[in-house]
């Protein structure tokens, strides 16, 4: 806005007034209504994709292909979501069920044993502590993959190729140092008095841990968890490289071998299917959780994806 | 007398008090301590020993010195795949930026049901990337997918958009612009704090609101915006689930980004030793940025203290 703009728009101002509000207010609102309108549209073009996968997943398969395309299905077939689960060789209920293991094993072994680590950084005093803390904050920052082939090689020696193992085990020895870090700072915020009436009482470390101070850091715990539900049930790679057999497969190993299974190509009804199934739980936790989301971004960064 | 008794005393029970602790902080932190070994230091330095050798998993790995890490600077598709993602990071890197920045200072003015807005557009980005892909190949569909369809209403000739070696990364380009829901939310934050006395300080020396948001707002984000540039870039350059799902790597290895090439290297035609050493270079990329973000963002960014 230039100089003369101002002093006009500040002239009229005085004398003119609309609906209650004066010309410069009425000119700011219509800067708003305007980026509201254009907010509203853009946020439809970003939710698209999603609406057409769920609208899709209820198409007749005639309908999927119809020319021009069809966004609200005329009857909406709900036994497509029935049909998912009795696909011919491709036991849905059972990825289902696998990623469910995964996922719980995998989340609880991250909360506890990062707790863990994160209460001795936080609180107790060793030797070589700081070195110690000095490499998890370095191994932060370390890409996966370096870790991709070497990783394949120590599971396989050990005979763990095609079980879950590989998937669950690893993370209850605190695997993901973001997590320990979040955790270790969180415990530094709680007053250390609470703990030593505690301790005074004779209680153990471990006690105090999970007496104390866990019910105390119910955000940072939640934010963990949330993330590593994410990490977990998100997965692709670590299961595409362990898991043979499709006895063992989760979610996401399904969906693809779905995607790339030539006899199925045809019936997108079914793969926006699974897919809608796929998304509806993270829709769910996200629903619930959100502000360990938005926290658990701010703090970190890495969230998401 | 009694200041001697008093002194031994103060030695005495501490020393094993002080022992009791070191043993418990080890112990607490046994799970990373050994996690660390073992899932992260002897994989990096086995993956270092394998960089020299060649070996597919079933003859004896043979010592080959520094043919594969030649390979990595020679072969064609290691090469092509740099290249895929190189282009694919510092395309899609600015405007993811422009567009979460943009977004994050439209959702921080006082527009009605704002939060409702930040969900939505933060939404994409938590939809598994498996399921996602799965979406938006048919998104993407030169016939039945919704792009062409949505082109068409404006006269726009339909794509092969994933069919096309020139097409397919510019649609993975377009695609990421989806997922910028995490900058957004970094950038909002960052937003929210800068404080009000400042902007009302430029209002009040005449300033609109261009001049706010070069002269004010953008300075004291560049750290944000760095931060978020080299998260995205580094996250870019480890981009995987899209590749194999959506292409494969094609048409004509036009999608063939780095960890598909290792993966293919490592777990299709078990190369172990050249997929290592080919991870080798990813990771120095990836460490590079992070180096470099740590320094430079030290020098030139604004940091409030």
């Amino acid at each position: 806005m230039s100089l003369t703009d101002q002093k006009s728009s500040l002239k009229l101002s005085k004398k003119t007034v609309l609906f209650g509000m004066t010309r410069k207010e009425l000119k700011s609102k219509g800067g708003l209504v305007l980026l509201q309108i254009f907010l509203t549209l853009l946020l439809i073009t970003f939710l698209v994709p999603a609406l057409w996968m769920v609208s899709s997943s209820l198409k007749a398969s005639t309908e999927v292909f119809a020319h021009p395309i069809v966004w609200i299905p005329k009857d909406p077939q709900w036994s497509n979501y029935l049909k998912v689960f009795q696909l011919p060789g491709m036991p849905f209920a059972t990825f289902i069920k696998n990623t469910f293991i995964v996922v719980t094993i995998a989340v609880t072994g991250t909360v506890i044993s990062s707790a863990l680590v994160a209460y001795s950084f936080a609180r107790l005093r060793w030797p070589s502590r700081d070195v110690w803390f000095a490499i998890l904050v370095a191994t932060m920052m370390l890409p996966d993959v370096i870790m991709l082939i070497p990783r394949f090689i120590i599971f396989r020696n050990l005979g763990w190729l095609d079980t879950l193992l590989p998937l669950t085990v690893p993370y209850w020895f605190a695997l993901t140092p973001l997590y320990v870090f979040l955790m270790r700072q969180f415990f530094k915020t709680i007053p250390v008095e609470l703990e030593e009436a505690a301790l005074i009482d004779g209680a153990s470390r471990l006690r105090i841990l999970f007496q104390v101070v866990l019910p105390l850091s119910k955000p940072v715990i939640a934010t963990v968890a949330v993330f590593a539900f994410l990490q977990h049930y998100n997965d692709y790679l670590n299961p595409l490289i362990y898991i043979n057999s499709m006895k063992n497969w989760t979610l996401p190993l399904g969906i693809a071998a779905l995607n790339a299974d030539e006899s199925f190509r045809a019936t997108w009804e079914m793969l926006f299917a699974a897919s809608t199934v796929m998304v509806i739980p993270v829709i769910l936790l996200f629903i619930i959780a959100q502000r360990y989301f938005v926290q658990g971004i701010t703090m970190t960064g890495f969230g998401g994806r | 007398m009694s200041t001697i008794t008093l002194f031994k005393k103060r030695i005495k029970t501490p020393s094993r008090l002080v022992w009791r602790e070191w043993l418990q902080g080890f112990l607490f932190a046994s799970p990373f301590i050994i996690g660390f070994i073992v899932f992260t230091a002897f994989p990096m330095v086995y993956s270092i020993w394998m960089s020299f050798h060649k070996w597919n998993l079933i003859s004896p790995p043979q010592y080959v010195g520094l043919k594969n890490i030649i390979k990595v600077f020679t072969d064609d598709l290691a090469l092509k795949s740099l290249g895929n993602s190189a282009y694919y990071s510092f395309i899609a890197v600015p405007f993811q930026l422009v567009i979460s920045f943009g977004l994050a200072l439209a959702l921080t003015q006082p527009i009605k049901l704002r939060d409702m807005y930040r969900s939505g557009f933060y939404l994409p980005i938590i939809i598994p990337l498996v399921a996602w892909s799965v979406v938006w190949q048919r998104v993407l569909h030169p016939e039945f997918g919704i792009l062409n369809e949505i082109l068409g209403w404006f006269g726009i000739p339909a794509q092969p958009w994933l069919f096309d070696p020139k097409l397919a990364k510019p649609a993975f380009i377009f695609m990421s612009f989806w997922m910028i829901g995490r900058q957004m939310v970094i950038f909002i934050a960052g937003l929210t704090n800068i404080p009000d006395s400042l902007l009302e300080a430029a209002s009040i020396d005449g300033a609109g609101w261009w001049k706010k948001l070069t002269h004010v707002i953008i300075p004291l984000m560049t750290p944000l915006i760095f931060y978020n540039m080299v998260i995205a870039i580094v996250n870019s350059f480890q981009t995987f689930i899209p590749s194999k799902i959506m292409t494969d790597g094609g048409p004509e290895n036009s999608t063939l980004f780095v960890v598909l090439n290792i993966w293919r290297q490592g777990f299709q035609f078990y190369n172990m030793g050249y997929a290592s050493a080919l991870a080798w270079e990813l990771f120095i990329i990836v460490i590079g940025f992070t180096i470099a973000q740590f320094y430079i963002s030290r020098k030139w960014v604004y940091y409030e203290s």
